[in-house]
């Protein structure tokens, strides 16, 4: 039998499910192990009939390279963007108008993790996972180590993210902020990101190379930290072996710093280092450019995985955190701008002796305006960081702004030019569908990150003064729900940015789909000028 | 494979290391970025000499300018307190018919009870104080439990049917579903609505006048004024609390719904909620 041990195993998975659901006594436990048990029965009977998903085995696989996993985490990676992307914009539409809050499922309280883990997650890891999968191969001269485990890690994540999505729709949730699935998620996901980890490691030890490449440091930084971040953010005790519900280990300040450090270094190691990683490899191979300076990326590599790590206090200024740790909090993120400008610098600089490309190529275009908005925001984020400005940023739009100019600008756009370059390679076709297509999705997603950017910091500067505004004889001059009031034409307008966003990722889809297809569309070259009408004679 | 390479393009040299075809540039480090990155490093030594950082075995440096956020906060607190105290001890003092004499004490007492409205009344008569459905609008000089400054006080300080305080106010009106039959509810409610407006149905409304006369004057009053040593609204204007219809009185008469409010003496002191008192009777129904 084909896919023996795969059947039986998830098969034996789906049952345990089964007598979860049959024997906990939580209500919400066994309505999510019958969402475990219908996935996982669904994933037996695929493998038992055998069904074959023809289209992702393209005729690039005589190349030596295990690019299955790659190719199924590029759709993954299209797919959970346009659903996280989606969500974002009912998310942000309930904030427009509350009454678009459907209870209890739909409400913006279980949304909302849905929406940031369905970017930072599951499209953003999915882009991660596949890329890194992709380099690391290509830049070890070797085939992914450790057989069909990459295929673990692929379907493994994904049913991580099942999980997670459907368990935050359910209730389940132990109110991490972007940690929020419940215990026996995390302990599912710690098992997946071992065999991730095992698979990455495991290929860089047999590489055929002298040298390990530097994206591979970069994805290596991230996997390893984002092991140990998931792990001790989550210690928790539950309820009972049958019971949705855990409690954490940590309380008080504690808890709220081992959360932010958590918080920070996902920011940090996951949507800074693991994307800098993908920059690492496509902009050069895009740009065909060697890389600016490898003394630039050693310096910049080590300093910013030393410094990041200690930064996130910053999000605890002027709470209950003690001063010291406040202003170590804020010394390392000044200390960061420079390390996290080396990235900036080695990407833009790159491409010295290829910027006529700007002009001809949206896939470059693309990637440079994912390092321009990482240079912006890694410049912002220091100076959110110095508690004078913070008094005023914090728990205002400015934070959710600076997010998304990271989120949409920097990580949305440079997996977008990634998945661009990925996807004609994987699958063995001559270019992409259309580069006009990809025109057209750089200037919606551009505008669509400057609208929601812009806005974000009028309604978050003006939440900030409104907050602390007092009259001449020292009183609160705004009630809190006038500032929620005053939000109002600002949530719109940013739906308005975030729908531009989505259109652009839909046009992405379109295109990608076609290239896999193995369609082209006839087009004229971008930069080429019209052919100038004939004089008549 | 480590062979030096000369980049054309820029005449740099490479690393020598090739991957996938991509080569690495043997750049120096750029001189700007190095120095901002020393500058940070600098100033953030300095910083954290300057102020509380660095964790010893039981507490942490403290920091030449002996900063602390908490001493911060506590002298910014200290210094409005003490730009206010006069005005807060005169308020204190004085009596609220002697508040609202006084020019310069009424102006300070109602900023001050605006403030303290904005954060503890606004979630239910909004921060226009209109109120909505259930929730008394305190701008009109229409008054449940009376509107001149001494009432509003005392409503404030002690709240409405609030468990927590035995001195707060309390009425309850009987649901006379029990007592008169549908119809005679019906009745009822015809001759209340058409103290403001016309009835459905005339007849009723007559035979209502009577019942109500019965049952109902003894609180509303005669004239159907309401009264407000009983917290017994005035059904004669077309101010209405739980709907205006002729169903929504006669469901109000059936069952009555009735609001609670918290009493804030002793959350807020003597002191915020005279501030209060003024406040309110400043929004323009004050009597």
């Amino acid at each position: 039998m084909k896919y023996g041990p795969e059947t039986i195993g998830v098969s034996l998975a789906a049952f345990l499910a089964l007598l979860g659901a049959a024997f906990s006594g939580d209500d919400s436990f066994a309505a999510h192990m019958w969402v475990a048990f219908f996935v996982l029965a669904g994933g037996a009977i695929m493998l038992l009939r055998q069904i074959s998903f023809a289209p992702a085995f393209g005729p690039g696989d005589d190349s030596g390279y295990l690019d299955g996993p790659v190719r199924y985490g590029t759709v993954a990676t299209m797919f959970w963007g346009i659903v996280g992307f989606l969500v974002g914009v009912l998310v942000a539409l309930q904030l427009a108008y509350p009454d678009l809050n459907i209870e209890p499922w739909f409400s913006f309280g279980r949304m909302r993790p849905l929406h940031t883990s369905a970017v930072v997650f599951a499209f953003g890891g999915n882009a991660l996972i596949a890329t890194s999968f992709y380099v690391v191969q290509r830049t070890s001269n070797v085939r992914l180590w450790g057989g069909n485990l990459a295929w673990f890690v692929f379907w493994g994540y994904q049913f991580f993210i099942v999980m997670a999505a459907t368990g935050y729709l359910l209730g389940i949730t132990d109110s991490r902020e972007y940690a929020e699935p419940e215990w026996y998620v995390d302990l599912f996901l710690t098992v997946v990101w071992v065999a991730y980890l095992l698979v990455f490691l495991g290929t860089i030890l047999v590489r055929k190379e002298p040298h390990i490449y530097v994206a591979n440091w970069f994805y290596l930084s991230f996997i390893v930290t984002i092991a140990m971040l998931h792990v001790v953010n989550n210690l928790a005790m539950p309820v009972g072996l049958l019971d949705a519900k855990s409690y954490s280990l940590f309380a008080g300040v504690q808890d709220a710093l081992t959360q932010w450090w958590y918080g920070h270094n996902a920011v940090g190691f996951f949507l800074t280092a693991g994307f800098l990683g993908m920059m690492y490899y496509f902009v050069p191979k895009q740009a065909e450019r060697p890389v600016y300076s490898y003394r630039l990326s050693i310096v910049h590599f080590w300093s910013l995985i030393f410094l990041y790590i200690w930064a996130g206090p910053h999000h605890l200024h002027y709470t209950a955190l003690p001063d010291w740790a406040q202003t170590l909090g804020m010394v390392f993120s000044i200390m960061l701008w420079m390390p996290s400008w080396g990235g900036m610098i080695n990407g833009l600089m790159t491409l010295s002796g290829a910027w006529d490309k700007l002009r001809t190529d949206p896939i470059i275009r693309m990637m440079v305006m994912a390092i321009a908005f990482y240079g912006m925001s890694t410049f912002e984020g220091p100076v959110m960081s110095i508690k004078a400005v913070n008094s005023l940023s914090h728990y205002t739009d400015w934070t959710i702004g600076h997010v998304h100019s990271g989120a949409l600008g920097w990580v949305g756009m440079i997996s977008f030019g990634a998945i661009y370059f990925l996807v004609p390679k994987l699958w063995g076709r001559e270019r992409l569908y259309s580069l006009r297509l990809v025109t057209w999705h750089f200037w919606l997603a551009t505008l669509g990150i400057v609208v929601y950017a812009a806005v974000m910091w009028v309604s978050g500067i003006q939440q900030g003064l409104m907050w602390r505004e007092y009259d001449d004889q020292g009183f609160l001059v705004y009630s809190f729900a006038e500032s929620v009031a005053a939000m109002h034409p600002y949530y719109v307008m940013r739906v308005l940015g975030g729908v531009l966003y989505l259109i652009g990722a839909l046009i992405m889809a379109y295109n990608i789909t076609m290239t896999i297809l193995g369609y082209s569309r006839e087009e004229q070259p971008i930069g080429e000028a019209a052919p100038a009408a004939q004089p008549a004679e | 494979m480590s062979e030096k390479h000369i980049d054309e393009t820029t005449g740099v040299e490479t690393t020598g290391h090739v991957w996938d075809g991509i080569r690495e540039l043997n750049n120096p480090l750029p001189r700007w970025w190095l120095w901002t990155f020393y500058l940070t490093v600098i100033w953030s030594v300095a910083y954290t000499i300057a102020y509380p950082a660095w964790p010893l075995i039981s507490s942490a440096t403290s920091g030449v300018l002996g900063y602390s956020s908490r001493a911060e906060l506590g002298k910014e607190l200290a210094a409005v307190e003490e730009g206010r105290a006069e005005l807060v001890a005169a308020v204190a003092d004085t009596s609220l018919e002697d508040i609202l004499a006084d020019q310069e004490l009424r102006r300070f007492a109602a900023s001050a009870g605006e403030a303290a409205y904005m954060v503890n009344c606004s979630q239910c008569h909004g921060s226009g104080a209109r109120g909505s459905a259930g929730y008394p609008n305190l701008n009109d000089d229409d008054w449940l439990w009376g509107g001149d400054i001494e009432a509003i006080y005392q409503t404030i300080a002690h709240g409405v049917r609030f468990d927590g305080d035995d001195a707060t106010r309390f009425s309850e009106m009987p649901a006379f579903g029990d007592i008169l039959s549908g119809e005679e509810v019906d009745q009822v409610a015809a001759y209340v609505f058409s103290l403001m407006g016309d009835p459905s149905d005339q007849a009723a409304a007559d035979a209502g006048a009577a019942l109500y006369a019965d049952n109902c004057a003894a609180c509303h009053g005669e004239d159907a004024k309401g009264l407000t040593e009983f917290g017994a609204p005035n059904l004669a204007d077309a101010i209405w609390f739980y709907g205006s219809d002729e169903r929504a009185i006669a469901a109000q008469i059936k069952n009555p719904a009735h609001g609670v409010m918290p009493g804030w003496q002793s959350r807020l002191g003597e002191v915020t909620v005279k501030q209060l008192a003024v406040y309110v009777h400043s929004l323009g129904g004050g009597e």
